[in-house]
C-alpha cells in the first residue's frame, strides 16, 4: 500500500468525496518532522523525535456537513477517513451557512514567503547550544540553585490545502525555538522564571546564551516577592503580558463569539472602543513573518494589510465564511485565525512609562483563566514588581487584579515602543489609568 | 476473563493487522535497551477514535471523527530518556524509530531482555464498550436536540444553547523492558451544555457537564436535563451579581468540583519529578505537617468508572489509592517508573502521557479530600463576612513558589453566617502549604465531580477528577473589584 504524496493525497480525497455525493469538500494536509531536547543542571536529559503527518477532511452535502481526521495517508485511510465524514454529515442539520467560502474569494496569485528555513545542526550541535543556554542561566547568580531546565525543538513541515472549486495551495513552513527556566532561592523561598525565542528563521533567533541570560536576570528579579494591601493603582503590563490583553480584545471580535452574542464587543463596529491613539492590524503578507499566509484555512486570499481598530474605532470584526453569512457579511480571511498582528505605541521607552505610571504596580506574570469573555469582568492572579517614583521598588506575589476590559481597554493611557516581537501579535507595553488589586 | 479479552482486543487492533508477533516487540526492546546505561525501556502501541457532535442554534451543525494510532518508544538511562514514535504499525517503521532511539541515546552494550509475559492485572474499573459504537448516530443527535429542548424550556431568557457530546474509544498495550506486557481498553465520554441567557439587555453564560468512563447509555434523559437545568440556574444567578470584593477574607467552597483547590493548591505540587528535582515548594517535606489536621487528600486512580480513573496507567502499573496527606502530615508524592526508581520510592501507578507521541510523566488521576465531621450549613454559619464559592471554571499553579489561583464562576457573600447576594466571577490566589493550613472545618459531604476535568503540564492533557467536602479556609484572597 502505498503513501501518496500531499497533493495526490488532496486530490483523492476530493475524488472520494464527490464520488460519494457530496456537493463540496475540502481537504487540509500536513506532514512534518522535527527534534526537542531538553538539558537540566548541566546534563542532556531528554532527546525526542517527531515525525507527524494527518488529513483533516470536511464534506457538504445540502448545507450539511460532517468532519474526520486521521494521520493514516494510504488511500485506503484516506478513503475511510473521507467516508466518515460522509457518514457523519448524513446525521448533522441543515444551515445555510455551511458550505465552502465563495468561489471569487480564493487566492489566485500565490508565492513564497519565506516562511520555511532548516536549522541545520546535528543532534550534537543541538545538545551544546541548550546546555550552554542553561548554564548561562545558571552562572548569572549564585541565588540561582536549580533549574527547570533549557529546550530547545526545531520543526519543519509541509501542508496542502485543497477544496472543490479547484483551489490548491501547497506550502511550507519551519518553527525553532529555545526557551529556558531556573530556580533562584534565598531564605524566604524559592522562585521561578524564564526566557525564550521562537522563529521561522533560525537566524532570528536570540543567541542561546542571552536567552539564559536572560532567564537568569529574571528569576533573581522575582526573590524577596512580597504580597501588597489591596488598593487601587496604574497598572503597567509588560510587552508579554500586554500581548494577553490584545488577545481577550482579537477573542471578543470572533465571528463565532459575535453571532452567538456571547461577546463584550457586540453592535460595536464604528464605536470608539480604544482610546485615539490604539491602532492595531494585521498584516498577513510579511515576508518571514512568523504567521504569513496569501490565504485562510478556507482558501481565501488575505490582504496584505487589515486594521481592526483605527484611530480607537473598531474597523470590523474577525470572520471566516461561516460566521461571515451568519452575519450578512464578507469573510476577513479569518478562518483559523488572525495573522501578524500589531499595535501602535505611543512613542515612550519602558523606563519612560514607568516614569508616567509613578507609583503603582508592573505585571510581568498573569495566572489563571478569569475572563468572562461574554461580559469582559476580569480577575487574575498576578505578579510583579512595586513601582514607586518611576523606579522598581520591590518584587510582588500572590496578588490579583481586577476590572472590566470594555472599561480597561478604554483606560489604557501609553503603550510603549518596547515591542516584543516574538509570536504572532507585536505589541509594547501597555499602561492603564487604574485597576483595583487585591493583596493581604 | 475480561483481562484476556483485553489482551484479545489489544492484539486486533495493535499487532494483528501489521502482522507484529511477540518477537518483534522483544527485538524492539533489545535494540531499546542497547542504548548507553540504559536501566528501562518501553513500547507503548495506542489505538484512539474520537468522535464529537456539536448543536447551536438548535441544529446539530458539526460531526467529527478522528482515529489516530501509533508506537512511542522510549529508553531511559538515569535521569536521561531517549524518545522516538512512529505513526504507521508496521515492523519496519517502528524498527526505524527505535534506529533513531538508539542514535540519539547512543549505542552501548547489546543487552538482552527476559521474554514477554502477560502480566498479571487486576479486574478492569470500567467495562471495555465501545461508546462510539454503542450507539447509533440519530440517537447521538436526538440527545444534543434533547439538551437544547430542556434548556429553552426552563426559562424564556435562554436565547443560546450550545451542546457537545464526544466519545473516546482507546486500546493500548505496554510492552516493557522487564518483561511485562499490559493492555487496557479505555472508554471515555463527557456531555457539555453551555447556555446564553439574557435580561434587560444583559447577556450571561453558564454550563454545565459530566461523564466518565463508560458507554453513552449513561446520559439517560434525567441526567441530560439535569445538565440543561443546571447549566440555565448558572447562567441566571450571574445575570443578578454584583462586584465581587476584593481583599483577604474567609472563604468557602462547596463540595464537589471546588476540589480543583487541591488539585492546584497541593496536587501538582506532590507530583514526583518536581519533588525530585527539588523545585516543588513542597519538595523534602515528608513528614512534615503540610495542612491543618482536618486534611487527609487522597490521589485515587481506582474509582470505578470515574473520568480520571484507569485500570494500569501508561507505563503497565496497577494505579493505586495513595494518601498524599494524612490529617495535615505529608505522606507521599505521586510516582511514574522514572522517578520512583531515581528517589528510591514505591511506584504509585501515575505514570501518565497524552498520547504514543508524548512522554510519560508523574500525573494526577482522582485527587480529593476526605470528609470531615462538620454539617455544611454550620461552616457557612460560622462566617460573619466572606464569600461562599460553589463553582470555578479552572486553576492554575507554579508550583515552585507554591502560588496557585483558581477562577470562580459562581459565588455567594456571606453576611452574619447567611448566603446573601451573588458575586461575579473572581479568583481566588493563595500559596498552597500556607493555604492549607487555613482550613479550620470540614464538610461531612464528600462528592466528586461530576467528570469534566482537563488537567493540562508540559503540553500534555489528560482526564482527571476532583472531589472535596465543603471546606472553610481563614484567610484566602479573593481578588475582586470592590475595595
Amino acid at each position: 500500500m502505498s503513501t501518496l504524496n500531499l497533493t495526490q493525497a488532496a486530490e483523492y480525497a476530493l475524488e472520494v468525496a464527490k464520488r460519494g455525493g457530496a456537493d463540496q469538500a475540502e481537504a487540509s494536509l500536513h506532514q512534518g518532522t522535527g527534534l526537542s531536547l531538553t538539558a537540566r543542571q548541566n546534563e542532556l536529559e531528554t532527546v525526542e523525535k517527531h515525525n507527524d503527518g494527518q488529513i483533516v477532511v470536511s464534506v457538504y452535502n445540502d448545507h450539511k456537513t460532517g468532519s474526520a481526521s486521521s494521520a493514516d495517508l494510504t488511500r485506503d485511510g484516506i478513503k475511510s477517513t473521507v467516508e466518515a465524514a460522509l457518514s457523519i454529515a448524513t446525521f448533522t442539520g441543515k444551515d445555510e451557512c455551511l458550505g465552502l467560502a465563495d468561489a471569487d474569494c480564493m487566492a489566485t496569485n500565490l508565492y513564497d514567503l519565506d516562511q520555511d528555513h532548516a536549522w541545520d545542526k546535528t543532534v550534537k550541535e543541538f545538545s551544546e547550544l541548550v546546555l550552554e543556554c542553561e548554564a548561562e542561566a545558571l552562572r548569572q547568580d549564585p541565588r540561582i540553585v536549580n533549574s527547570e531546565g533549557a529546550s530547545i525543538s526545531s520543526y519543519r513541515g509541509s501542508g496542502v490545502y485543497a477544496n472543490s472549486h479547484g483551489f490548491l495551495s501547497e506550502g511550507k513552513g519551519s518553527q525553532h525555538s529555545l526557551s529556558c527556566s531556573v530556580i533562584a532561592a534565598d531564605e524566604n523561598g524559592m522562585q521561578r522564571d524564564y526566557w525564550y525565542d521562537a522563529n521561522r528563521n533560525p537566524a532570528n533567533l536570540q543567541s542561546a546564551l542571552e536567552i539564559g541570560r536572560r532567564a537568569g536576570e529574571r528569576t533573581v528579579a522575582r526573590l524577596g516577592s512580597q504580597k501588597i494591601g489591596s488598593t487601587t493603582a496604574p497598572v503597567l503590563f509588560d510587552p508579554v503580558m500586554a500581548k494577553s490583553l490584545v488577545g481577550h480584545l482579537l477573542g471578543s471580535l470572533k465571528g463565532g463569539a459575535i453571532y452567538k452574542k456571547a461577546s463584550f464587543m457586540l453592535d460595536k463596529i464604528d464605536h470608539t472602543i480604544l482610546p485615539e491613539f490604539f491602532n492595531l492590524s494585521e498584516n498577513p503578507h510579511l515576508k518571514g513573518g512568523n504567521n504569513s499566509s496569501l490565504h485562510d484555512s478556507e482558501g481565501v486570499a488575505t490582504p496584505a494589510q487589515r486594521s481592526i481598530v483605527e484611530n480607537g474605532v473598531l474597523q470590523s470584526y474577525i470572520l471566516g465564511s461561516y460566521t461571515a453569512r451568519k452575519l450578512g457579511t464578507q469573510s476577513t480571511a479569518n478562518a483559523g485565525g488572525v495573522r501578524n498582528i500589531r499595535l501602535s505605541n505611543t512613542g515612550q521607552g519602558f523606563s519612560d512609562l514607568l516614569k508616567e505610571l509613578n507609583t503603582g504596580l508592573l505585571v510581568t506574570e498573569l495566572i489563571g483563566s478569569g475572563v468572562n469573555s461574554v461580559t469582559g469582568d476580569y480577575s487574575r492572579g498576578a505578579a510583579g514588581f512595586w513601582i514607586e517614583n518611576g523606579e522598581l521598588a520591590y518584587p510582588v506575589e500572590e496578588i490579583t487584579i481586577a476590572g472590566n476590559l470594555v472599561n480597561m481597554y478604554k483606560n489604557i493611557v501609553a503603550i510603549g515602543n518596547d515591542t516584543d516581537e516574538r509570536g504572532n501579535t507585536h505589541c509594547g507595553s501597555i499602561l492603564l489609568e487604574s485597576m483595583t488589586i487585591a493583596g493581604s | 476473563m475480561q483481562d484476556n479479552s483485553f489482551f484479545d482486543t489489544a492484539a486486533s487492533v495493535l499487532l494483528e493487522p501489521t502482522g507484529l508477533e511477540t518477537h518483534h516487540l522483544e527485538t524492539l526492546l533489545g535494540r531499546l535497551c542497547d542504548v548507553q546505561g540504559s536501566d528501562f525501556a518501553d513500547l507503548y502501541f495506542q489505538y484512539a477514535k474520537h468522535e464529537s457532535w456539536s448543536l447551536d442554534e438548535g441544529v446539530v451543525k458539526n460531526g467529527s471523527f478522528s482515529i489516530d494510532k501509533g508506537c512511542g518508544l522510549r529508553s531511559v538511562a538515569g535521569e536521561k530518556t531517549a524518545f522516538a514514535y512512529s505513526e504507521d504499525l508496521n515492523y519496519a517503521a517502528i524498527l526505524a524509530a527505535a534506529d533513531v532511539v538508539e542514535a540519539i541515546g547512543r549505542r552501548g552494550q547489546d543487552s538482552a531482555i527476559p521474554s514477554l509475559k502477560r502480566a498479571q492485572s487486576r479486574t478492569p474499573l470500567y467495562s471495555g464498550v465501545d461508546p462510539i459504537q454503542q450507539k447509533a448516530d440519530a440517537d447521538k443527535v436526538a440527545m444534543l436536540h434533547l439538551a437544547d429542548k430542556f434548556a429553552r424550556g426552563k426559562d424564556t431568557r435562554v436565547k443560546e444553547v450550545m451542546a457537545n457530546i464526544s466519545s473516546v474509544y482507546e486500546v493500548i498495550l505496554v510492552a516493557r523492558s522487564d518483561g511485562k506486557l499490559v493492555p487496557d481498553v479505555r472508554p471515555l465520554i463527557r456531555f457539555n451544555v453551555s447556555v446564553i441567557v439574557e435580561e434587560n439587555g444583559k447577556r450571561e453564560r453558564g454550563s454545565m457537564g459530566g461523564g466518565g468512563r463508560m458507554g453513552l447509555d449513561y446520559f439517560d434523559p434525567e441526567l441530560i436535563q439535569e445538565y440543561s437545568d443546571e447549566a440555565v440556574r448558572q447562567a441566571l444567578v450571574s445575570l443578578h451579581a454584583v462586584d465581587s470584593p476584593a481583599g483577604t477574607m474567609e472563604v468557602v467552597l462547596a463540595s464537589g468540583w471546588p476540589g480543583i483547590l487541591l488539585h492546584e493548591a497541593v496536587g501538582h505540587g506532590l507530583e514526583g519529578d518536581f519533588n525530585r528535582k527539588g523545585t516543588s515548594a513542597f519538595s523534602g517535606r515528608i513528614g512534615e505537617q503540610v495542612a491543618s489536621k482536618h486534611c487527609t487528600v487522597v490521589d485515587d486512580g481506582t474509582l470505578q468508572d470515574r473520568r480520571g480513573s484507569l485500570t494500569t496507567d501508561d507505563e503497565g502499573n496497577a494505579t493505586q489509592n495513595t494518601v498524599l496527606i494524612d490529617k495535615g502530615i505529608l505522606t507521599g508524592y505521586m510516582q511514574d517508573e522514572q522517578n520512583a526508581r531515581l528517589m528510591g520510592m514505591g511506584l504509585t501507578g501515575n505514570g501518565r502521557r497524552e498520547s504514543f507521541a508524548h512522554l510519560p510523566m508523574p500525573r494526577m488521576t482522582n485527587t480529593y479530600m476526605h470528609a470531615g465531621d462538620y454539617v455544611p450549613e454550620e461552616i457557612i454559619a460560622s462566617v460573619k463576612k466572606g464569600l461562599y464559592a460553589v463553582n470555578f471554571s479552572g486553576g492554575q499553579v507554579d508550583i515552585t513558589s507554591g502560588k496557585f489561583v483558581f477562577s470562580s464562576s459562581e459565588a455567594y457573600l456571606i453576611e452574619n453566617g447567611k448566603v446573601t447576594k451573588p458575586v461575579k466571577g473572581a479568583t481566588l490566589i493563595g500559596n498552597g502549604p500556607e493555604a492549607m493550613q487555613t482550613i479550620s472545618m470540614v464538610g461531612n459531604d464528600m462528592a466528586l465531580d461530576s467528570g469534566i476535568g482537563v488537567c493540562g503540564k508540559e503540553g500534555q492533557s489528560v482526564p482527571v477528577g476532583v472531589g472535596q467536602p465543603t471546606l472553610k479556609m481563614d484567610a484566602l484572597t479573593v481578588g475582586g473589584v470592590e475595595l
